[in-house]
């Protein structure tokens, strides 16, 4: 398949990042959050899609980030996957911007830990990097991916 | 897939399940015309469908097996096991041919010679001994066969095109009942009335062909009522409704706040509309538990033929209807409970004539509803389980201690066998039945919110009882909160509900040895708090601690009961159980989520996973046992548990005992000489009246063995007795020595060792066991009717 040239771009703290916009099934402003008791700490909760029980990733938690501060809202970009759909929590939501393939870069060898294995690449736009997320291991929340987490 | 072979592989498959079925019912009723034409138009069918798609390799083994059936058809040979088992095996061969062309759509490498040579071999064979007539009934078979119109008769049966789907679904409906259990006396009178008839054969053929016409009319009529419709569309169908009744328990709420009779109506009538579409649109997921029930005669042929066993079976209540995927969830418990009954259950042929049954054993499948769920019922006439094996095996295996076995009622004994530990048994599955697997049976019908139970009595035979909810989709539960937030919880599994006001909870939750417990009818129920298990942060109101008031959800889990701790019980409501996504597989405590009427997500708890996850249920269901030793070495203390003030005296043994100071309604001291005997009843005058007396040394002892050499021993005078009331009765305990009266915390260590003890408890430091008066009473009620053999004895 050829690579997505398509994305759906939002932002979490100042970085740009950004998902095949075939997979995207919609961007939807903050919808309330019912917690889950004793769940990864990833997963920030349920939401009523209408209708469709929705779980939200917490995309700041996933990729280790500092938490959002207090009393912002996040942003719903939700994905279509096999599970179902999963929401993930992210700060802003950008432009639908199309890239050329050639502009694509593997991470940096010094990028590690586990964010590595989420974060497929980075495309080089003209002022900016757009970081490419795998979402499907975005989506992952693995008992192993969360008690490394927390040890981290 | 081409639809043409879509078509005929789910058209075949619906007709292989119930040539299964009737084939082994042919087998009982070999003499029917009615049976034999089915077989072979369903054969025909399959066989001209493989022909014009091209399977020729399937085309082959149906042919081959069709030649048979037309010559069983004509009567020109007759129904042997042999050729039963032949029919049954082209039966499998043809499915393993279909799932062939399921997956590659080409019928498969294996041309199944032996099979055809077999099925020409017992068309041949039986044609010479047929020819010699072999029959049981030879004289009327002749006039029968010799009969040109009966013949037409028997080729209008066979002629009707065979090809109508429409029949494959009457079908089902009208075998219904029972699936022909061996029945001469039927069969028969049949053939009797045939016979009897042939200077009147026109008319014995109408009776006979009539309801058959009547039958096929029926048949094809029906094809503009039934349409075939793809099982995805129909759970879009019910996800659909589901949303529906979300919305309308929506509606419904923000039209209870408005006062404008203009709303309310519509609203009233959203809300009928809106039930009724939604059983409408379940029902049509239902399907008749026959689905699964026509394999089983099947499965119990093959199985009692391997094993030499003569077994029957009867089916009652197939037509009752579930859940498609609970049907799917059903089939293999079911499938390994009813082999367990002819494989462990029904005796050899010659043990159950030499314990006065018949040979044959029976195996009854009952299927019902009862009280909105599906009760299967699955009953044999076999050996039974031999209780108390199972109990010594438990002991023995470590499964429970020796002092828990005696305490267990014959029920929960049975139900040991349930325990996965147990199924590995492999003594107790030969000796006594049952057993392999028995976990996983259990397990699985868990998983559905269902429940088995298990009765049985030694040589008389064994039923296993399952319920089943209808649906697993929409279910009734109870909404509560805990610190603020709100979840559900299945009706299904709760037993009552408990709500404790004011002081009442702080008095009437009391704890053992720091675990909280409540009094119900006389039982300690262990409390779980909600809040604390889910490490919920404490729910603030007004800035204060909400603990004014404690509701209790008294919830079973398997056979335990436990109570739930929650904040507040608000309503019962019907809500639609969505499965949680796989982000959240790992958390065992929730079952699924649901949208509430406002629109938000509540979680549905499950009450087994919570139940495992506060250790009230071990994780593989083991009973499990406490050192005991070791907590009665605890001393640790607990400063919010109530005093109570108990007397101290001294048992038998020097043993330090104890009697909550209530229950005391006097101590006094009687000489020995003041003690007179009532029949074999130590008494003495109290006030007036005649107080019996109970000697603890005796109760408490291993009595039997001792009891006749205690009876001579002498006692210390004079008496030391505590008088007690107990249940409207006066009595009079004798003990060794008072000792004191203390105040203590009535911390529970343990449970009882022996039997007239209801707890080990520390008081002031020391072990000491706490009296159970009920008990002691009926001891020594036994041992005065003992006694009074052993007085004769003595004599």
């Amino acid at each position: 398949m050829a690579h997505p040239n398509q994305f759906c771009t939002f932002y979490l703290d100042k970085l740009m990042f950004g998902v095949d916009l075939l997979k995207v099934q919609e961007v939807i402003r903050y919808l309330e959050l019912t917690e889950i008791p004793l769940a990864p700490r990833v997963v920030s909760g349920l939401m009523n899609l209408r209708g469709q029980i929705v779980t939200g990733i917490d995309l700041r938690r996933r990729l280790e980030m500092e938490d959002r501060p207090e009393g912002s809202f996040p942003m719903n970009v939700v994905i279509r996957s096999g599970g179902g759909a999963v929401s993930l929590l992210v700060d802003e939501i950008g432009d639908v911007i199309e890239v050329a393939e050639d502009s694509f870069e593997p991470p940096p060898e010094t990028l590690q830990g586990k964010v590595r294995e989420v974060i497929l690449g980075v495309h080089k736009l003209e002022k900016r990097l757009l970081h490419v997320l795998d979402t499907d291991k975005a989506c992952e929340t693995s008992e192993r991916t969360e008690s490394a987490l927390v040890e981290g | 897939m081409d639809d043409l072979i879509k078509e005929f592989l789910v058209e075949s498959n619906e007709n292989l399940d119930r040539l299964d079925s009737e084939l082994v019912k042919l087998e009982s009723d070999p003499s029917s015309q009615e049976l034999l034409s089915s077989i072979f138009r369903t054969i025909h069918t399959i066989k001209g469908s493989c022909g014009f798609l091209g399977f020729n390799k399937l085309e082959k083994v149906a042919h081959a097996g069709e030649s048979l059936l037309s010559r069983l058809r004509d009567g020109k040979i007759s129904l042997t096991p042999e050729i039963t088992t032949g029919l049954l095996a082209m039966v499998d061969a043809i499915r393993t041919m279909l799932d062939a062309i399921q997956a590659t759509e080409q019928d498969g490498n294996e041309g199944y010679p032996a099979l055809i040579e077999t099925l020409k071999r017992l068309q041949q064979a039986t044609q010479e001994a047929g020819a010699k007539p072999t029959s049981p009934l030879p004289a009327s078979e002749s006039p029968r066969k010799g009969s040109p119109e009966s013949t037409k008769a028997r080729k209008t049966n066979a002629k009707p095109p065979e090809k109508s789907p429409a029949e494959t679904a009457s079908s089902p409906s009208t075998e219904s009942g029972v699936s022909a259990p061996h029945d001469p006396p039927e069969s028969e009178r049949r053939r009797r009335s045939e016979i009897a008839a042939p200077s009147a054969l026109a008319p014995a053929d109408d009776a006979a062909s009539a309801p058959h016409g009547h039958e096929e009319t029926r048949a094809s009529s029906a094809p503009s009522e039934t349409i075939r419709v793809e099982v995805h569309l129909l759970d879009r169908l019910m996800n659909l409704v589901g949303e529906l009744v979300l919305t309308r328990n929506q509606i419904t709420q923000f039209s209870a706040r408005q006062s404008d009779p203009n709303l309310a109506t519509p609203t009233q009538q959203l809300n009928l509309l809106t039930s009724e579409l939604q059983e409408e649109v379940m029902k049509t997921r239902m399907q008749p538990i026959s689905n699964v029930f026509d394999k089983f005669p099947r499965v119990v042929r093959d199985v009692a033929m391997s094993l030499g066993k003569q077994v029957q079976i009867e089916m009652e209540g197939k037509e009752t209807e579930l859940d498609k995927s609970l049907l799917e969830a059903v089939k293999d418990p079911l499938t390994h409970i009813v082999r367990n009954s002819v494989d462990h259950g029904i005796e050899m042929p010659e043990q159950r004539i030499a314990s006065g049954k018949r040979p044959e054993g029976h195996i009854k499948l009952r299927a019902c509803h009862e009280g909105g769920q599906v009760l299967v019922e699955i009953s044999d006439d076999g050996a039974g389980i031999d209780v108390v094996r199972v109990r010594n095996k438990a002991v023995e295996r470590g499964l429970i201690t020796a002092q828990q076995a005696a305490h267990m009622t014959e029920r929960e004994i049975l139900n040991l066998i349930f325990l996965p530990g147990f199924s590995t048994a492999e003594k107790i599955t030969n000796i006594s039945g049952r057993g392999v697997g028995m976990d996983v049976v259990k397990t699985n019908i868990d998983r559905i919110n269902g429940s088995v139970e298990l009765q049985s009595r030694a040589g008389k035979g064994t039923t296993v009882k399952i319920k089943i909810p209808l649906t697993l989709a929409i279910v009734r539960a109870v909404i509560i909160q805990s610190s603020g937030r709100r979840f559900a919880i299945p009706q299904v599994s709760i037993q009552e509900l408990v709500r404790l006001d004011g002081d009442s909870v702080h008095s009437e939750i009391e704890q053992v040895h720091g675990v909280p417990v409540y009094r119900i009818r006389g039982r300690l129920l262990p409390l779980v708090y909600l809040s604390k298990e889910l490490k919920l942060p404490k729910h603030m109101v007004d800035g204060k601690e909400q603990d004014d008031a404690a509701n209790i959800v008294v919830l079973q889990a398997d056979d335990h009961l436990f109570g739930l701790v929650v904040d507040e019980i608000n309503d019962s409501e019907e809500i639609v159980v969505k499965p949680l996504s796989n982000q959240l597989k790992g958390t065992k405590v929730f079952a699924g989520a649901t949208i509430m009427g406002d629109g938000k997500v509540a979680l549905i708890l499950d009450v087994v996973g919570l139940a495992q996850s506060a250790s009230i249920l071990t994780e593989n269901r083991e009973y499990a046992l406490a050192d005991k030793s070791e907590e009665l070495l605890e001393t640790e203390s607990q400063d919010h548990a109530e005093k109570e003030t108990f007397l101290l005296f001294a048992g038998p043994d020097d043993g330090r005992m104890a009697l909550p100071l209530g229950l005391l309604a006097r101590l006094e001291e009687f000489p020995a000489s003041l003690v007179e005997k009532s029949g074999n009843e130590w008494v003495v005058q109290y006030r007036g009246k005649i107080l019996p007396l109970i000697r603890l040394d005796i109760v408490l002892e291993e009595r039997r063995t001792r009891l006749r050499h205690k009876i001579k021993n002498v006692e210390p005078d004079p008496l030391q007795v505590l008088v007690c009331h107990d249940a409207g009765r006066t009595i009079g305990i004798i003990v060794e020595r008072i000792l004191d009266i203390v105040e203590d915390r009535a911390l529970i260590k343990s449970q009882a060792t022996r039997e007239g003890v209801q707890h080990a408890v520390v008081i002031n430091d020391r072990v000491t066991e706490l009296l159970d008066i009920p008990a002691i009473q009926r001891i020594a009620e036994e041992n005065r009717s003992l006694s009074s053999e052993h007085a004769e004895v003595i004599d």
